[in-house]
């Protein structure tokens, strides 16, 4: 699960790492008093989307910039002004772009020199890792590619906890000064605490910056949680924002499925999260292109077949369906009744190609055959997959 | 011969009385696996009933290994007290622990990768469908079945068949067997991006088995244990290996459906892990429906016989 900037600057504050002073608003109607509790002085303002390559991108009418510097509050005013409510297309978000729903003032930094760090789970070793860079504002990747003795890592023993002479290692490999030092060792050790007690699956700050007096300060902040930890965090849930999530997906959750929208038009329902994307990858092969990943599960019940179809049929890209199912325990027929009940329901205009093996197959195929559905049978899954895309093309 | 379990294998369930536990401890007995336990704190004395099974519950795992010799636990325990019953079955020092739960906290099971290391027990997944040693009666019956795959489709064999997927295990499973190849053992490894057992650490296992001839290798996106794997296969292996990665299509940063595929670099695409096991001389399977016949083409190549 992801939040906005603001959310997790605030989780920093509650942590003690320092951010600059910012508050965050939804209507233009706040924008005075808002930007009144800040400090005199420049002031920056931030368009809030779960997307990065804010400060670079375009909104749809034209306006350049998510992200903006302003000497004034007079102006960082009228520009809020324009990003509130616009919609900002970055490399990240997709040529459809998000909507700005919020805009975080914060007191502009007076920087020295910026920096890179985060917090993530090294899957090789098991283990927390601290990743920093001297590199700041640049992505990671590109500095481990080209410039790796910039980065200096540190793993972490869950047994123990983050050590001194770590915090030390990552000081002297980015290579404070004194006053520096001390201001970010104690960032470091309160970033990780907020790593392990929120169960963030990463936080990252890019940049982490010097100010001439010494300070160090989270300038922006990427947070994201371990969805199966949520349970044990309900502060965290509360923070989620569903304007930021696809209709179709928010829907689905409701009913317990793994979806994710993607940009084909031949929508496949799998059950098992493999054979769910193996699914996508056959129809690829044969040259078609898959709109979604849905995952309906190893114990689905009618019920929550007539949802998925529901769901991917809500998708206007759609011009055929691919059912794939391979019953371990699961009953080929319970699927069947489900797709019967669901086009009974919602009416199917569509090609549908429906692979079923496994489980009490033939009562799943015969109950099928009995609807008197146009729908085409696939013997295998690659049989299955071909005929789909020929329907589809 | 077999890996980790054989017919032999007596078998706990923590979490016998939960509807999925329960479920799938009828299937296991009837599929002819020895569940000799179940576990659930405060239910200890009664006991689970299926057809003419009766099975004892204990309330805890040391109790229902000492009573019954059971050193193998499928664990079909919620969430977020999972991680607890995975150390439960370290501190009793059982050879075997298979953590079906999906949905266990990643920092719960780092922690737990953390105290199991040094120690006895060897854990295979979480998010895993479990192993599965196919037996020699009608439809793979009397063979060992710890967790939740169907048992109906294996046939015992030589072929080994290693996955993080379940759904793509049976995939594979019913293609050999519709062949006629059958299998030694089946293990599912789990979905989640940290797990007890690896992909290399079952190649070996099926390495060092004299009755495994073959190996079918089912990987995704996320992470680098395929690619390890492979690596390891290149140097020690001699026997013909089939490989699958799923998530050719997936979004980068995207979670598709189980925690850990997800692509998170360069390095963890399935076109990246793809072209390692070409490069390690493991038969790529083009398509999930190619599993088998890539196995079938590898061994022939290397003149092995897989029945």
């Amino acid at each position: 699960m992801n939040i906005h900037e603001y959310q997790a600057k605030d989780l920093f504050a509650k942590y003690g790492v320092p951010v600059p002073p910012g508050v965050a608003v939804k209507s233009a109607d706040e924008f005075d008093t808002a930007l009144a509790s800040l400090p005199e002085g420049p002031t920056m303002v931030k368009s809030q989307i779960h997307a990065g390559g804010r400060g670079k991108g375009t909104f749809t009418d034209g306006y350049q910039g998510g992200v903006k510097f302003c000497p004034t509050k007079a102006e960082a005013k009228e520009i809020a002004g324009k990003m509130l409510n616009n919609t900002l297309v970055t490399l990240q978000t997709g040529p459809a772009g998000r909507k700005v729903q919020t805009i975080y003032f914060t007191a502009a930094s007076d920087i020295k020199k910026e920096y890179y760090l985060a917090v993530l789970l090294d899957r090789a070793t098991s283990w927390p890792v601290i990743v920093a860079s001297t590199e700041g504002g640049m992505e990671i990747e590109k500095v481990a590619e080209e410039t790796p003795e910039k980065i200096t890592k540190v793993f972490i023993d869950p047994a123990y906890g983050l050590a001194d002479y770590q915090v030390r290692e990552l000081i002297f490999g980015l290579g404070f000064d004194k006053a520096e030092a001390k201001n970010a060792a104690k960032l470091i050790r309160q970033l990780y605490e907020c790593f392990w007690d929120t169960d963030a699956s990463m936080i990252e700050v890019n940049p982490l910056i010097t100010t001439p007096t010494g300070e160090v300060l989270a300038l922006d902040a990427k947070v994201s949680f371990d969805s199966n930890a949520l349970f044990r965090h309900p502060e965290i849930v509360a923070l989620r924002d569903l304007n930021e999530e696809d209709p179709k997906e928010v829907e689905a959750s409701k009913y317990d499925l793994a979806y994710i929208a993607l940009d084909g038009n031949i929508a496949c329902l799998v059950n098992g999260a493999g054979l769910a994307m193996s699914t996508m990858d056959i129809i690829k092969h044969f040259g078609g292109n898959p709109a979604n990943f849905l995952d309906v599960g190893g114990g689905a019940s009618k019920e929550k077949v007539v949802a998925a179809f529901k769901i991917i049929l809500g998708d206007a890209n759609v011009k055929g369906i691919f059912v794939n199912i391979f019953g371990g325990i699961m009953d080929c027929n319970v699927i069947a009744e489900g797709i019967v009940d669901a086009v009974r329901e919602v009416g199917l205009e569509l090609p549908l190609v429906v692979r079923l093996e496994g489980n009490n197959v033939e009562a799943g195929k015969k109950t099928l055959a009995d609807s008197g559905l146009p729908l085409v049978s696939g013997d295998s899954m690659a049989d299955a997959a071909q005929k789909i895309v020929n329907l589809v093309a | 011969m077999s890996i980790l379990v054989s017919k032999d294998t007596k078998v706990m369930i923590q979490g016998i009385t939960g509807a999925f536990g329960g479920k799938h401890a009828g299937l296991s007995l009837d599929y002819g696996t020895q569940i000799v336990a179940g576990v659930t704190p405060g239910k200890g004395g009664q006991t689970f009933t299926h057809g003419d099974h009766e099975v004892p519950i204990f309330n805890t795992v040391a109790e229902a290994a000492a009573a019954t010799g059971a050193a193998v636990s499928a664990i079909f325990v919620p969430p977020p007290f999972a991680a607890d019953a995975i150390l439960e079955c370290v501190d009793a020092e059982l050879e075997l622990a298979v953590a079906v739960t999906e949905g266990i906290p990643v920092k719960d099971m780092v922690r737990v990768k953390r105290a199991m290391e040094g120690k006895k027990t060897r854990l295979v997944g979480p998010n895993c469908p479990g192993l599965v040693t196919p037996g020699d009666g009608p439809d793979s019956t009397g063979g060992c079945r710890i967790g939740i795959a169907p048992g109906y489709i294996h046939k015992p064999g030589k072929v080994g068949v290693v996955s993080r997927s379940g759904t793509l295990t049976y995939e594979a499973v019913y293609q050999l067997t519709v062949k006629g190849i059958g299998q030694s053992t089946c293990v599912g490894i789990g979905g989640d991006p940290v797990n007890g057992t690896s992909h290399l650490d079952v190649i070996k296992l099926f390495n060092d088995d004299p009755e495994t001839v073959g190996v079918i290798m089912i990987g995704e996106i996320g992470g680098n244990a395929e690619v390890e794997a492979a690596r390891w296969i290149k140097e020690n292996c001699q026997k013909p290996v089939a490989g699958f990665i799923a998530g050719a299509t997936a979004p980068p940063g995207r979670r598709m459906g189980h925690a850990g595929a997800i692509v998170g670099g360069a390095e963890d695409t399935a076109e990246a892990k793809i072209k390692v096991f070409h490069e390690c001389g493991i038969a790529v399977a083009e398509t999930p429906s190619d599993m088998a016949d890539a196995l079938e083409r590898k061994a022939r190549e290397l003149g092995v016989s897989l029945v």
